[in-house]
């Protein structure tokens, strides 16, 4: 995976859980994944296709799931809470989204949002597609988001933050 | 008015009931694809819809093509987390009136809610 293009998941990632949550993420050095760390309680998975194949995988301790999910439904959401997955697929779609907007050029699709819950279980992705792991600190606690992503051609360009397309 | 909420997220539907409800509307409905959307299009003849994009069995852009088949007139909002320059003209074409990235802030739901009230409003006046 180039790491040019891992700035857009950063950006994205700090846009969705500001926006969403309201609350600031501190955003470490990624890390080429090894093995199945992260291992986590709650992922949500996103799949891309298209002109770009890979997946992102947002990976929260159910401890910090709750916090945030409960920060972004603005109501407590504990593990058992019907919207528990919901919400926290919801959040990993729109980190999907919004990095993949960043990629000018290509037309690239996102799957829906698929959560796993289960205590200390691991996500295994393709072996052949280099994996970055970018720790993500906050006031709920840490969580970890995994991106592998492949491009069947170079973006015409990565947009920076803020000029994606909106309707006024 | 009635507003028809189409979102495979309950919780976006619930986050976006909760801004509707400041703006004082409390008349929604609920759908969570676009198969679903269409049952409760006919059965309650909304005066407004919020649409998501990627939802499953029948998705945003596809139910707004079919509801601009026989309706031009009920104003459309598409809420998604697509940002791309040419899903967003892809919206417009289909039908759309108004269009909205997800994330989204209380405050910019509730100013395109009622931007786009006011052009349906003005409009109706002219």
């Amino acid at each position: 995976m180039d790491v040019r293009y891992i700035n857009p998941f950063i950006h994205s990632i700090r846009n969705t859980f500001q926006t969403m949550c309201g609350f600031a993420t501190n955003v470490e050095k990624p890390q080429l994944k090894h093995g199945n760390d992260p291992a986590s309680d709650v992922s949500g998975v996103i799949g891309f296709s298209g002109d770009a194949a890979g997946s992102v995988v947002l990976h929260f301790s159910f401890e910090v799931a709750s916090k945030v999910a409960s920060a972004f439904a603005k109501i407590t959401i504990d593990p058992q809470h019907p919207d528990f997955a919901d919400a926290l697929g919801e959040l990993a779609n729109m980190v999907a989204g919004g990095a993949k907007a960043q990629f000018e050029g290509l037309r690239i699709s996102i799957s829906l949002p698929n959560v796993i819950v289960g205590k200390n279980h691991s996500v295994s992705c393709s072996k052949t597609t280099p994996r970055i792991v970018i720790p993500c600190n906050t006031e709920c606690g840490t969580f970890y988001v995994e991106v592998g992503m492949v491009l069947a051609r170079p973006a015409t360009r990565v947009a920076p933050v803020g000029e994606v397309g909106v309707l006024s | 008015m009635k507003i028809l909420l189409v979102d495979d997220s309950r919780t976006i539907r619930n986050i976006q009931k909760n801004v509707l409800k400041q703006l004082g509307h409390e008349d929604v409905v609920e759908a969570e694809d676009g198969v679903q959307a269409l049952t409760q299009y006919g059965i309650a003849k909304p005066d407004l819809m919020l649409v998501d994009w990627n939802m499953p069995n029948m998705d945003g852009i596809t139910l707004i093509r079919k509801i601009r088949e026989t309706d031009r007139k009920t104003p459309i909002i598409m809420c998604t987390t697509e940002a791309e320059k040419s899903r967003v003209l892809e919206a417009v074409k289909a039908g759309v009136n108004n269009y909205i990235v997800k994330p989204f802030t209380v405050e910019s739901l509730g100013e395109k809610i009622s931007q786009t009230m006011a052009k349906i409003g003005a409009a109706a006046a002219t």
